[in-house]
């Protein structure tokens, strides 16, 4: 069980006009875990994360999710949480949940509701009356109240202010349900997000340049991710 | 709950000092149920699956046994505290002379800083009854 994989990438190769992205990355995500995909600004791992998610289709390589390529069913089997604010601003808290539930068989509303009253929001509260910490909060809110055994989330802790991180962080860990689902997150903030981690992959330039058991590699280092991945990128 | 992590350290062997900690003065005691892995994991905010290789590894040490379908309990062995305790100070003295000898303390001039220390505290102890 431990030993399966979640996500299986071979080869992949993604280009931009201009722009390597990412240069032929191989790499497993193993299932029942929570990964940490780290690296700066512009090492591809918003791109990782949706060739995964089936957002962005691969220049060459291949993406399996539980041994699927992305499609149909395995975007119904995908959680994915995007950097950018994707709500309509107009919007209650309410309305967009109902949204959700329109869209997504999968989605469980009342444990929506319950992770809502966790991260103390308010349903009619709308959108863009919101803080940034705040959105990051529904945000997480939608992902975790999705009953699916990927959750894809690309930078959720960005921008956000230190309170709301670590709520969005206290939720997360508090919803996650390890017999069942398989997290994949990628941040900058290494620091506050390391010791939530089972895995670590740390892309720079589009290769990945470590990865590896969080806690093994403490040990094996006798440092935190957060120094050695500094000691990695020097 | 009020548990600091060392991020440079694994955080499954901290989670195993604390019940461990715990075991020593007496907060557990040999035979008694272990938190599920579940309430613990929300208890401390750790992750699920630290806290299982945290028990797993206790498991292995011979600390805790799991009973199917029960859960998880220490184990009935009344040396378990004083073996612990004994453990856990040879941990912390080894520590401690491995940063005196970096410093250039021999053994005897260490013998010597810990007994001039230990009376200076007496001291300060009896000194605050006055």
């Amino acid at each position: 069980m431990s030993k399966m994989q979640a996500v299986e990438i071979r080869n992949l190769v993604k280009n931009y006009p201009g722009v390597e992205a990412l240069k032929s990355i191989n790499v497993n995500f193993p299932a029942g875990k929570i990964t940490g995909l780290i690296g700066p600004n512009g090492s591809g791992k918003s791109t990782m994360l949706k060739s995964i998610a089936g957002l962005v289709q691969p220049s060459s390589g291949e993406v399996l999710i539980f041994g699927e390529r992305p499609g149909r069913k395995t975007k119904n089997e995908t959680a994915f949480l995007p950097e950018i604010n994707h709500f309509y601003k107009g919007m209650s808290i309410k309305q967009v949940i109902n949204l959700y539930e329109s869209q997504f068989s999968n989605f469980n509303r009342e444990r929506a509701m319950e992770i809502l009253e966790f991260m103390n929001l308010k349903p009619e509260a709308r959108i863009k009356n919101l803080s940034k910490g705040m959105v990051g909060r529904v945000k997480l809110t939608l992902t975790m109240a999705r009953e699916v055994p990927l959750i894809i989330m690309d930078e959720p802790l960005s921008g956000i202010d230190p309170k709301s991180r670590a709520q969005i962080l206290e939720g997360l860990i508090s919803e996650y349900d390890a017999e069942k689902q398989t997290i994949i997150l990628s941040t900058h903030e290494v620091l506050e997000a390391e010791k939530f981690f089972d895995y670590v992959v740390f892309l720079e330039k589009g290769e990945i340049k470590l990865q590896g058991n969080a806690d093994d590699l403490r040990a094996e280092h006798g440092m935190s991710i957060q120094d050695l991945v500094k000691e990695v990128f020097e | 709950m009020g548990l600091n992590f060392d991020a440079t350290k694994p955080i499954y062997e901290q989670i195993i000092d604390h019940i461990k900690k715990m075991i020593v003065r007496g907060e557990l005691q040999p035979g008694d149920k272990l938190p599920s892995q579940r309430e613990l994991a929300k208890d401390i905010n750790v992750n699920p699956n630290t806290i299982q290789r945290a028990y797993r590894e206790m498991e292995l040490l011979e600390l805790v046994e799991t009973r199917r379908g029960m859960g998880t309990y220490l184990k009935e062995d009344e040396n378990m505290v004083i073996t612990i305790r004994n453990d856990m100070a040879r941990d912390a003295v080894t520590n401690f002379l491995q940063e005196m000898v970096s410093l250039g303390y021999t053994g005897e001039e260490i013998l010597v800083f810990i007994s001039n220390e230990l009376s200076n505290k007496k001291e300060e102890e009896e000194g605050h009854d006055v």
